[in-house]
């Protein structure tokens, strides 16, 4: 059962900024299956969120603008519809969950109303129903007497129990995908880790897709099937996340997985120096001729600085934008 | 006084009123710091570990006497900083300073590179502003940005420069310890290993103590030599790194290391779900501030605060479990 739920091609967001055009998202494909959880991985800036965005037709114009590409789901492209009809996508067949629970919710309404709220708008449901559908939903993402609170307000609420009503706001109408875009990067470790497991039970509950926006690589190992990184506008490796821990092929993957300090390392031995992606992302007004990364890697060489590499296979379905695919020669050993 | 610590808290309380106005008494009181004894030797990277609320950020503000305690002593080098006036204390903070979290709002954006650094000097030295400049010059160079910067402003810098400029501007007066409040929390991940390394290099090279205030556990354990744990406002665990990681006693302590989701892709772990969330502070629970999280508690865990206590040598413990030593995770 490998059926496309996603599937972006070519995806260009440009924004347009007066320093001159920002390239946010610069040809992006890649696709998601039904039931698949992808990790999208990348650092400030490198368009993850922007791409998220621009799924559900919320990059706000001007300054941003999709110039080109599709994003096909369940066979239409979204970039065709017209607002009414996104509309009624957005919260129903797809719905999205924040970093920060208490800017997405509504401050001045109780929570129960706004959880019930997609059901009375996508499904017609009257207010007494759409409230019960919302109080069981409540209780599902375990919020303790959930019936009781339905009159409570956000700020009453907190920041676990906040992103849970976002989760249980996302879910009621049974989306077919989930986008979480750092869902939990504003929580504690404890609370971090009851909201994983929540959404991964109602991921296996609701067979639904997930598209995991995070910069954290914990997260990723533990939840992606496959895993996409970007930098700089660009999609630089793609593959099963296995692959990406094991084998990484670009040496920005490779940089970010080397540069985490880990828990337990290095008890009672030396300790590791941990390794450095030296200088910063490029400005992305700034056309650059080459790879894009060329400046911070440790083995970019003439052509690297020349010619942009293509996002290619470097085998099982592991793709890297990288030219040590045309020259493995190139790469240092000791890097 | 050469064999004083170079910090030693004893029994520090920071109490926050709750309600009240100008005339009104104020309805209850927070114990944001609720009795926190320890101490930092020279040369020693010292950790301090908790979830939001927990009062590690009050702690750290009380120890550079940026607000008042409640009650209780800080000690630096043996002097007793409640008992100094306004000027001692000026000339104490040279010995003392703080890097922030966030880079975007603890540099002044109005002011230019140089002012930024050199601004505890024009409050502690007498020195010509030739050689401040020169002074700012150097130190801009020893956190890897150049010269030129000196004239900039702080906009011109991403996250983790001027993250570097914060901590130019801490080394300015050449301190022996300075608080790192979540110094990389708000970094990228390539961008967190750059400043780490940074601080590593410059503790060996200026002689610095750190005391590390973090939320990451794999942070800190990468940089402390010894990690003290809060929960409620009071030290629930103290040891080496190493002990915190393999003989952890204090099953709030276990839960923070199990909930680290790990990344390793062949070893998924379901998330270690502790339940419920950390207490209301106004009202915090009888007995241990952990109990109703906690998966070993019994009858004893409700009615009674356990004392911090030594389990093991320069282990301390807060737990009533196996007669107050907490859980037997020997190696």
């Amino acid at each position: 059962m490998s059926s496309r739920l996603l599937e972006i091609e070519n995806l260009n967001v440009h924004f347009h900024t007066p320093e001159g055009i920002a390239r946010a998202v610069d040809g992006v494909s890649f696709h998601l299956d039904a039931g698949e959880t992808i990790g999208l991985v990348g650092e400030s800036g490198c368009g993850k969120s922007v791409t998220s965005l621009s799924i559900l037709g919320l990059i706000p114009s001007p300054p941003g603008q999709i110039e080109s590409g599709k994003i096909i789901f369940d066979g239409h492209n979204l970039l065709d519809f017209a607002a009414e009809r996104l509309r009624k996508v957005r919260g129903h067949e797809i719905s999205m969950i924040f970093q920060e629970p208490m800017t997405s919710l509504n401050p001045v309404l109780p929570i129960g109303r706004q959880v019930a709220e997609p059901l009375m708008i996508h499904q017609g449901l009257g207010k007494a129903d759409a409230l019960k559908k919302a109080a069981r939903w409540l209780d599902h993402v375990k919020i303790p007497a959930a019936a009781k609170r339905l009159n409570d307000y956000p700020h009453q609420l907190s920041g676990g129990m906040r992103q849970r009503v976002m989760i249980a706001m996302a879910m009621v109408c049974g989306p077919k995908l989930l986008i979480a875009d750092e869902p939990t990067t504003a929580l504690d470790v404890t609370i971090q880790a009851q909201i994983l497991s929540l959404m991964n039970r109602l991921k296996e509950e609701l067979a639904m897709s997930l598209l995991l926006i995070t910069h954290d690589l914990g997260v990723v190992a533990q939840m992606a099937a496959r895993v996409v990184v970007m930098y700089a506008g660009q999609i630089v490796e793609e593959a099963g996340v296995g692959d990406i821990f094991d084998d990484p092929f670009h040496p920005y993957t490779e940089g970010l997985l080397k540069s985490m300090p880990r828990i337990g390392e290095g008890i009672g031995g030396a300790k590791r120096r941990l390794s450095e992606i030296p200088g910063i992302v490029p400005v992305l007004t700034e056309v650059i001729q080459g790879c894009k990364f060329a400046d911070r890697c440790p083995h970019a060489f003439d052509v690297c600085r020349r010619s942009q590499p293509q996002l290619t296979d470097v085998g099982r379905g592991h793709r890297a934008r990288c030219w040590l695919k045309e020259y493995p020669e190139r790469r240092k050993s000791d890097a | 006084m050469p064999d004083a610590p170079l910090l030693n808290i004893v029994d520090l309380v920071k109490q926050f009123p709750l309600g009240g106005g100008f005339l009104s008494k104020p309805s209850a009181w927070i114990r944001a710091v609720d009795g926190v004894s320890f101490k930092v030797d020279r040369g020693e990277s010292f950790g301090l570990v908790g979830e939001s609320g927990c009062g590690k950020t009050t702690l750290g503000r009380l120890i550079l006497r940026l607000i008042e305690p409640s009650a209780g002593r800080v000690e630096i080098d043996g002097q007793d900083i409640m008992a100094l006036d306004r000027a001692e204390m000026g000339a104490l903070r040279r010995k003392m300073q703080i890097i922030f979290q966030d880079p975007y709002s603890s540099l002044d954006p109005r002011m230019k590179v140089e002012g930024i650094i050199t601004e505890p000097l024009r409050a502690t030295q007498q020195l010509s502003k030739n050689q401040r400049r020169e002074a700012a010059a150097e130190l801009l160079e020893k956190v890897g940005l150049r010269r030129v910067d000196l004239d900039k402003y702080p906009h011109e810098f991403s996250g983790g420069q001027r993250q570097r400029i914060g901590i130019a501007r801490a080394l300015c007066v050449r301190p022996d310890l300075i608080v790192a409040d979540e110094p990389v929390s708000a970094l990228d991940v390539s961008i967190q290993a750059q400043v780490i390394n940074l601080m590593e290099d410059l503790k060996e090279e200026f002689d610095l103590s750190y005391l590390f205030i973090s939320h990451d556990l794999s942070v800190v354990q990468y940089i402390c030599d010894r990690i003290a744990v809060m929960y409620l406002g009071a030290i629930v665990e103290l040891a080496s790194t190493r002990d915190f990681s393999v003989a952890t006693r204090h099953p709030y302590t276990e839960a923070l290391l199990k909930s680290v989701p790990l990344p390793d892709p062949h070893r998924r772990t379901e998330p270690f779900a502790m339940e419920g969330d950390v207490p209301n502070p106004i009202d915090p629970p009888q007995g241990c501030p952990f109990h109703p999280r906690c998966r070993y508690r019994f009858d004893r865990c409700s009615l009674e605060k356990p004392p911090l206590t030594a389990a093991a040598p320069d282990h301390l413990v807060a737990c009533w479990l196996n007669g107050g030593k907490g859980l037997g995770n020997e190696d």
